[in-house]
């Protein structure tokens, strides 16, 4: 019996293939189960194919997995585009009333014809093909379909007790015409024991950060649609409001930015959310908060490049976008968070590091950590906390007197002057882009603007706060796999599974790369002869990264992947073996 | 009280003669005459020459970028709502570059005051022609004279249902400063357009061009500026040549009165912190 079940539902768009992967991972997850999803979309809103993974297991999963055990197929297409990921002996399910499944080749899969149109009927409503589907998954899993009435009610509640029941009775309908049709069964790894529900929690990376941001403190959110970034608005337009905070659909990604900005001028942390082509509209303002040495967040979840490139797919490549953007050079903080806990953690940090330094913090996320839903334990509340750094008080400015306060006061041997808030006596102040002299005056003279430049590089020379180098497996390998962001999980699974074949890695991954840990990377890499560096671009920008920043032009391999799905285990082992001669090492 | 003196900044680095001189004085007297202390006060400003406004006004201020000068300043308004906003900036950076946060900024309707000062030119970057450039002006990019219709902001703003739209002229500070003194009280989003001479750049807009042309509605004994129909019957008729408070709505209700949970503590004022049962609340939301 497998560890963990993979099971997934594909159709076309428009068929509810969304809500049925939702309703039965987070019934999943209700029963104590750990589940890991991953939604394949495309950017249009009817037909073409779609589909919802589910991962299940009785321990915490950090990927989507690479196999399928049971496909529930609303169309031929579903069977042909996932088939390569079925396992021996897989089930497929499929609507008889709708089409006769056929296998592209003569692999063993249990193909189960259905009739969950009529069943649905039967029901009350052929609309609910889709729990029979459900029923009859969880007869192959054994599972008893009542545990999933918590989920059924809630999600139905509001339309009456009828439908509820409607729904249930197509539920177990699809359960009694598996059960008695067919014998193929993969039951679900046993639970090790009854967790509570507070330590058993569903989030996505795109909640955590909304979540992450309101823990943080921040309290104003200006964004702009766009996939996959949209659900971090969506959160904290539920949320936000409850806690005194203010979400505002800005009419573009350039207001968006500017309004985080200006709200962040006036004392409230703010941050704005968006992917790819809203960043690049950022870059103007981005260059503000830098010169003005105003706080703001923004968050990037990174979709498929460039333009509109592939707009619902995966990727990692603004990368660079995120390091060097803007034009002229100003100060800034690149922060990757490699799980959902780090989305949640880092984000409310990035609050703190945007006012302790007074520059933009960037929170690179992508596609693949911020939708994909997941079972974990906790969030590190325990470890929030706030920082405003030099922020002045009514009492600090009133000791000073009038006209004595200096925005960009020069004197400072940290490079960050105090900041005064407006409201505040003797706190006047223009917060600007030019170049300027102490008190916020535009200037063009070179010994100020020298003095201005140093001042704000200062800022950043000493960066202490925390490594954002982790390091897992062998401390002694010589072979290392490097990523950053969201392909945490798929790293360390893979390095498991080569582990337990007796081939020790070591894994290093970054949640910050601006500015670069270059100390905490090079003590991680000693001892190491060979690296394979694993990212979700086509150039390798972090392989580009660490070759500017320490060096080990000839140790550094690559292992890319830019065709907008994520890796799966299986590429990463494959090339692990090929670039570190498996064998040799232990 | 404050005083003109509180308001004053560096000295300004206008051409002598600029009309945005006679915009500062009005916003700086229309403050003082609200009994506004300087500190209450955030002047955010685009890039131009207008765009220096916020470094010669005297409050709290950000010279923000090109045409940025709206949404930044919304949010200073809504992060805190005790504070008396301003946008100010030129025809240029508002209607050209900023046209999309000038139409959203009426509709989201946040309760601030935009101060355009419209001199029908690009004044900082020596003389191109504007959006609002009047056909046929010759500048150094149209040597044969503009041929696109000129952006009509007032019109704009009556289509847009701006709840406060006014026009000055930096010729006529005692109206301009009861212009300014009625947007700011006006709860919600006010437009006051500025005719502000460019002195050097501007050969045909110019103080004299003003003075015979314009019609000032505010001396029309019946003039209603409640009647958005009749506003823009007059704006279109004059060539918009008015000036006065062309329209206001005091009834229509602002972004900040509307918006679902906007507490009535300024936002700058509110506790970073979250109570142990806040935590509670949104954990059970993922569970
Ligand atoms: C993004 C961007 N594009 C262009 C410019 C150059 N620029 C600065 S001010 C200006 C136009 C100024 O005209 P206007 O807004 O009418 O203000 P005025 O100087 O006449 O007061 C331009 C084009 C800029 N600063 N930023
Ligand atoms: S160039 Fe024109 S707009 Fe600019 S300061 Fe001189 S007169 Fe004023």
């Amino acid at each position: 019996m497998s560890e963990d079940i993979g099971w997934k539902v594909g159709g076309k768009q428009g068929e509810g293939i969304d809500s049925t992967g939702d309703i039965y991972a987070v019934a999943l997850h209700r029963m104590g189960y750990y589940v890991f999803t991953y939604r394949h979309f495309m950017s249009l809103i009817k037909g073409g194919h779609t589909n919802y993974k589910v991962r299940s297991s009785n321990q915490v999963l950090r990927h989507h997995g690479d196999l399928v055990h049971v496909l529930v197929a609303f169309d031929p297409t579903t069977i042909d585009y996932n088939w390569h990921e079925l396992v021996d002996g897989a089930v497929v399910i499929y609507d008889t009333a709708e089409f006769e499944a056929k296998a592209p080749d003569t692999r063993n899969v249990n193909l189960c014809g259905v009739p969950l149109t009529e069943l649905a009927k039967e029901s009350g409503n052929s609309i609910m093909k889709n729990m029979v589907a459900i029923g009859a998954s969880a007869c192959i899993h054994e599972l008893d379909v009542e545990a999933l009435r918590p989920v059924i009610q809630e999600k139905f509640g509001k339309k009456g007790p009828a439908v509820v029941e409607q729904n249930m009775a197509a539920l177990q309908r699809g359960f009694a015409y598996f059960e008695e049709h067919f014998t193929v069964r993969f039951p679900l790894p046993r639970l090790k024991e009854q967790i509570p529900a507070t330590t058993h929690l569903y989030a996505s990376g795109n909640q955590a950060v909304g979540f992450g941001a309101l823990a943080g403190g921040c309290r104003f959110l200006s964004a702009y649609p766009i996939t996959p970034a949209t659900e971090i608005m969506y959160w904290a337009i539920a949320q936000f409001p409850r806690y005194g905070g203010v979400v505002v659909q800005a009419e573009d990604e350039i207001a968006a930015m500017n309004m985080a900005i200006g709200a962040n001028f006036t004392g409230v942390r703010a941050m704005t959310s968006t992917s790819g082509p809203g960043f690049s509209l950022m870059m103007e303002a981005l260059g503000l908060a830098g010169m003005s040495e105003t706080p703001v967040v923004v968050v990037d979840v990174q979709r498929s490049g460039p333009s509109t490139g592939l707009p619902t797919k995966t990727e990692q490549s603004d990368l660079n976008e995120a390091l060097y953007g803007t034009h002229g050079e100003i100060q800034r903080i690149v922060l990757t968070p490699r799980t959902v806990e780090e989305c949640f953690l880092l984000t409310a940090e990035a609050f703190n590091l945007a006012e302790r330094y007074q520059l933009p913090v960037i929170v690179l996320s992508d596609m693949y950590l911020g939708m994909s839903s997941q079972t974990i334990n906790e969030f590190p509340l325990d470890q929030i906390h706030h920082d405003r750094g030099k922020l002045l008080q009514v009492a600090d400015l009133e000791k000073m007197g009038a006209n004595t306060y200096q925005r960009y006061n020069l004197d400072v041997a940290d490079g960050i002057s105090a900041r005064a808030l407006p409201g505040q006596k003797n706190g006047r102040h223009v917060a600007l882009g030019n170049e300027h002299s102490a008190v916020g005056l535009e200037i063009e003279d070179m010994p100020t603007r020298r003095a201005q430049v140093a001042k704000r590089q200062r800022k950043l020379a000493d960066f202490q706060h925390f490594t954002g180098v982790y390091q897992e497996g062998n401390e002694k390998a010589s072979a290392v796999l490097i990523g950053f962001g969201s392909t945490w999980g798929v790293l360390e699974e893979a390095r498991l599974v080569l582990e337990n074949s007796g081939f020790y890695l070591k894994h290093i991954h970054f949640s910050r790369l601006a500015p670069f840990p270059v100390e905490a990377f090079q003590k991680a890499m000693q001892g190491v002869e060979t690296a394979l560096v694993v990212e979700q671009n086509s150039t390798g920008q972090l392989a580009e990264l660490i070759q500017k920043e320490v060096g080990f032009h000839d140790r550094l391999h690559r292992c890319l992947r830019f065709d907008g799905d994520p890796f799966t285990l299986q590429e990463i082992i494959a090339r692990s073996e090929q670039v570190f001669s498996l064998g040799v090492l232990h | 009280m404050s005083t003109m003196a509180d308001f004053k900044a560096e000295k300004p680095t206008w051409c002598p003669g600029c009309g945005d001189f006679g915009v500062l004085n009005a916003m700086q007297k229309a403050c003082v005459n609200l009994g506004l202390a300087p500190e209450q006060v955030v002047v955010v400003s685009g890039i131009g020459c207008s765009g220096k406004m916020s470094q010669h006004f005297g409050g709290y201020g950000v010279h923000s970028l090109h045409g940025r000068s709206l949404p930044t300043a919304q949010a200073v308004k809504l992060a805190n709502r005790e504070l008396t906003v301003f946008a100010a900036g030129g025809d240029g950076d508002g209607y050209g570059i900023g046209m999309g946060h000038f139409i959203h900024a009426m509709k989201r309707n946040i309760d601030m005051t935009y101060v355009v000062m419209d001199n029908h030119i690009y004044g900082l970057t020596t003389g191109q022609a504007s959006p609002t450039s009047d056909v046929g002006h010759q500048t150094k990019t149209s040597p044969h004279g503009t041929i696109e219709s000129p952006i009509a902001p007032l019109q704009l703003a009556l289509a847009q249902n701006c709840g406060f739209v006014a026009q000055g002229f930096s010729g006529n500070l005692k109206q301009l400063i009861s212009l300014i003194e009625r947007a700011v009280t006006h709860k919600g989003f006010s437009l006051v357009n500025v005719f502000s001479p460019c002195v050097t750049f501007n050969k045909i807009n110019t103080y004299d061009f003003y003075r015979e042309h314009l019609v000032n509605l505010d001396e029309e004994a019946g003039y209603n500026t409640h009647d958005r129909l009749t506003a823009l019957d007059r704006v279109v008729g004059a060539s918009n040549l008015v000036t006065g408070v062309i329209y206001e709505d005091p009834t229509r209700l602002s972004f900040a009165d509307e918006l679902f949970g906007y507490p009535k503590q300024p936002l700058a004022q509110a506790s970073l912190e979250l109570s142990k049962e806040n935590y509670a609340e949104i954990l059970t939301s993922f569970q």
